[in-house]
């Protein structure tokens, strides 16, 4: 047995898991116009390939990937574009950004799979663009391009590649589902990562409230290398750092990635396409999303065409918007509100949750903080949130940053246990916000002063050119003429200035009469 | 229903700072009963009414710095400071000095700093202190508790006491720890003999009165209103020290570590005052520290200080030092080698 290691702080929220695992997964069918944004993953948004009226097949790249930052995006069906314009789109900020919309014709026509052959025995740069143009970006939330993580970087080889199934916040069975049903799509995948990543030691971690998953992973992965590593079920071991605290006893150092302590974190969801891209030939066009709160009436998970709108999967579930206050992308620990129920389901859309004003009541009014600490008991990061929360309202950014504030991975557990209802992690995403605001521009200012001295340089070397070339001029007259009468003492330089004055008269009046 | 565009996190917790001081209230009362029994009904009169000036004083303070009222109230943080200083006040106090006592808790401790969470000193024990140094005579008056011969006040002679406090006779007693620190010539155990207001460890009835505010205590503990930090350090600090100058007894003997932690306002102290979380340390380790300190200043100032009793000085000279300790036991953070700077 691997030695499990425990991490600072945590929370225990209730799970209400099991209203959403009542029913095997469903498929969420083919909604009447799919959303496609272009930038569903971090990184530079994809590049739309295709035009208004073009008729394209399921699996068809319709953007494809602009630069090693990015992924392209796929048709999921077949159909008609109908635009490739700004669309409200999934995100906390509530924008619209660029989509593809695709109006599906129901005949459901399909490109030719091309399935990677043989992959256990194929050179790991081509498997890793394989992963990158099948469009696989992180499926837990984060949409990180997978293909990045896997590119080797010089002289860090990976030793851990840990996949993650801890699925550590409540409500969420998006993974849990996955791992029961499909677990040999999900150890086939992290074996294809784990080669292209050079055979390191293969973890899958996994909470102990998941005891199905476990048993059919542990079935799957006999034999195969993978390790299923299970420990206590805490908020938020799913967070990358925690879970390779819990794994390997080791801390990522601040500021940097887990590849340099030699790690790569995946999400069981990644593994799971990477299986279908390498092994089906197929590129990443539908996921699994649980739909669940109390506002529903038929909670479950459903694997869903990526750009389905949120409204066909709210349908699908027995909505009923009477009782919902909030529609939350992702858990009640770490989502955001979506405002616009026509936004689509994307890669990272792991749950919608559609709480009564019962389930999770409004916030009350702040009180003030008491310095009660159960805000550090509770930070997994270690941090002092009280702290962080007084720098933040005084701006004091010196000191924010001195505690550390972008150390905090905004898990909300400070804000979870807060008695007076402070919206700390509003805090911090604020004062991140400024901070970096200000750091660029501060850049900015560093660009212009560095622009204004090289400028001023230019112009100070320019004029004391001009004045050593004076300089030089004068002192070749000077030098002519004392050749010229021979004698230093006897010449007379006011005299010789007037003699060139009026030769260089004369010859110009010459050459205007020429003209 | 319209849908809300907040951020997360969206679900929260069970605990609620209005709940927290509930809980704290709720937790004084065994201690109040038993005090009541063994002291008659003076500091159920010096809460009610301390309870109602503090909240009269709360909402001139808050309209004056225009604060929400009703919400602010809703804290209840108000009442939680009056019953804390009422219960540190003798039984059978004067109107006047509860009014000045409540004064210097909530407008001199709390809203010139700011309001709940800006204050850096305990406002009940502001309030004790400036009372001790400016009443002493008042401050030091104790009923005779049950046992020692005196008869026990009635409510309505306890209502006397404290709003026709020239009317009322008082029957005043020297406390044990006045007792023990004035011995000079007794064994312990001749002083033991001697003395009514000694009990079986401690004062007859404060020990008492000490178990049930024990018990107050860890029912708060066990409801995780606080953790374990500062009492646990107090407590031994006190018991270590002694337990380290306790000489079994002779007549130069400060008091058996038992006397020290059942005698006077130890656990009152421990588990009411000094988990006070504004005043105090932040982090865990930090808690202990300060809990440790207090437990030493108390110890100290009993044996050689001026006053009998010493949890207040104690503390107000800790929470002036908390900043302190805060800087020198801040966590290290995940991914840090080292801890940060402040
Ligand atoms: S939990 Fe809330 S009230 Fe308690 S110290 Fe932290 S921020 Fe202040
Ligand atoms: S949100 Fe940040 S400060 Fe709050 S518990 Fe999580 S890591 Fe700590």
């Amino acid at each position: 047995m691997r030695r499990i290691h425990d991490f600072h702080g945590g929370i225990h929220p209730a799970e209400h898991k099991s209203d959403s695992m009542a029913q095997p997964i469903q498929p969420a069918g083919v909604p009447d116009v799919l959303v496609l944004p272009t930038g569903q993953h971090i990184g530079n948004s994809a590049l739309p390939t295709v035009a208004p009226g073009q008729r394209v097949l399921g699996g068809e790249e319709i953007a494809e990937a602009d630069g090693a930052l990015s992924v392209p995006c796929h048709a999921p069906t077949s159909g008609t574009v109908l635009a490739v314009e700004d669309r409200p789109v999934p995100h906390p900020s509530g924008l619209s950004a660029l989509c593809i919309v695709l109006q599906p014709d129901g005949r459901d026509e399909w490109a030719e799979p091309r399935p990677f052959a043989n992959p256990m025995n194929a050179d790991p740069l081509l498997l890793t663009q394989h992963i990158q143009q099948a469009g696989i970006a992180g499926m837990g939330g984060a949409g990180f391009p997978t293909a990045v993580k896997l590119s080797p970087r010089p002289g860090k080889p990976i030793q851990t590649l840990i996949i993650n199934g801890t699925e550590c916040e409540p409500y969420i069975t998006a993974d849990d589902s996955l791992m029961r049903e499909r677990a040999a799509a999900v150890i086939s995948g992290s074996l294809i990562l784990a080669h292209v990543l050079g055979n390191p030691t293969v973890l899958l971690g996994i909470e102990d409230n998941k005891p199905e998953a476990i048993a059919a992973l542990k079935d799957a992965a006999t034999g195969s290398g993978v390790e299923i590593v299970v420990f206590p079920t805490k908020y938020p071991s799913g967070g990358e750092k925690q879970l390779i605290e819990i794994l390997l006893g080791a801390q990522v150092p601040s500021g940097a990635l887990p590849a340099d302590i030699g790690v790569v974190c995946q999400n069981v969801g990644t593994a799971a396409a990477v299986h279908h891209a390498v092994v089906n030939g197929r590129p990443l066009v539908s996921r699994i999303t649980t739909v669940t709160g109390e506002a529903v009436s038929r909670p479950g998970n459903y694997e869903v065409l990526l750009g389905t709108p949120i409204r066909h999967l709210l349908a699908l579930a027995g909505y009923d918007a009477s009782v919902n206050q909030r529609l939350v992308m992702g858990g009640p620990m770490m989502g955001f509100t979506v405002s616009d129920p026509d936004c689509p389901i994307i890669k990272t859309s792991n749950c919608l949750l559609l709480p009564t004003e019962a389930e999770l009541p409004t916030p009350p009014p702040p009180q003030a903080c008491i310095r009660c600490g159960l805000c550090a008991e509770a930070c997994p990061a270690s941090l002092l949130p009280q702290q962080l929360f007084w720098y933040s309202r005084g701006r004091d950014h010196e000191r924010l940053e001195a505690h550390n504030l972008f150390d905090c991975i905004e898990c909300g557990a400070c804000a979870y246990v807060c008695p007076s209802h402070i919206p700390l992690v509003q805090y911090y995403r604020a004062s991140k916000a400024e901070i970096i605001a200000q750091r660029q521009d501060a850049e900015r200012a560093e660009h212009a002063r560095q622009r204004f001295e090289a400028r001023q340089e230019r112009i100070e070397r320019q004029a004391r050119e001009k004045a050593e070339r004076r300089e030089a001029r004068k002192r070749a007259a000077e030098a002519k003429a004392t050749a010229a009468t021979g004698d230093d003492k006897d010449s007379d330089p006011i005299q010789a200035a007037i003699e060139r004055a009026q030769a260089r008269k004369a010859a110009l009046a010459d050459a205007g009469s020429k003209d | 229903m319209a849908l809300l565009r907040v951020t997360s996190p969206h679900a929260h917790g069970a605990q609620d700072t209005t709940q927290v001081m509930q809980s704290v209230l709720l937790a004084t009362l065994p201690g109040v009963a038993v005090m009541t029994w063994f002291f008659g009904p003076g500091t159920l009169v010096n809460i009610l009414f301390g309870s109602m000036v503090a909240v009269a004083m709360e909402t001139v303070a808050l309209a004056l710095r225009r604060r929400p009222i009703l919400r602010t109230l809703d804290d209840h943080s108000a009442v939680v400071t009056a019953s804390l200083l009422c219960i540190s006040l003798p039984p059978y106090s004067p109107w006047w000095l509860i009014v000045i006592g409540m004064g210097s808790a909530i407008w001199l401790a709390k809203h010139f700093y700011g309001g709940l969470g800006y204050n850096p000193f305990n406002p009940a024990m502001v309030g004790y202190v400036v009372l001790l140094i400016s009443f002493p005579v008042q401050m030091t008056s104790w009923a005779p508790p049950r046992g020692t011969g005196a008869e026990l006040p009635s409510f309505l002679e306890a209502l006397r006491a404290c709003f026709a406090p020239q009317t009322y006779d008082a029957v005043t007693m020297a406390t044990a720890l006045d007792v023990v620190k004035q011995n000079s010539g007794l064994t312990l155990e001749a002083l033991w003999r001697e003395s009514p207001q000694l009990g079986r460890w401690a004062g007859a009835g404060w020990e008492w009165v000490s178990l049930a505010f024990l018990a107050g205590g860890l029912w708060m503990l066990k409801k995780r209103l606080f953790t374990w930090h500062a009492p646990v350090g107090m407590l031994l600090s006190i018991t270590l020290l002694s337990a380290l100058f306790y000489d079994e007894g002779s007549s130069a003997s400060k008091g058996s570590p038992l006397f020290h932690l059942l005698g006077g306002a130890t656990l009152f102290g421990a588990f009411f005052i000094i988990t006070d979380p504004v005043s105090s340390a932040v982090s865990n380790r930090g808690r202990l520290v300060y809990g440790a300190l207090i437990g030493a200043l108390v110890y100290i100032i009993r044996v050689a200080g001026n006053y009998p009793d010493a949890v207040a000085f104690a503390v107000l000279i800790m929470n002036f030092a908390a900043p302190f300790i805060d800087h020198y036991t801040q966590p290290r953070t995940y991914g840090h080698r080292v801890r940060p700077p402040t």
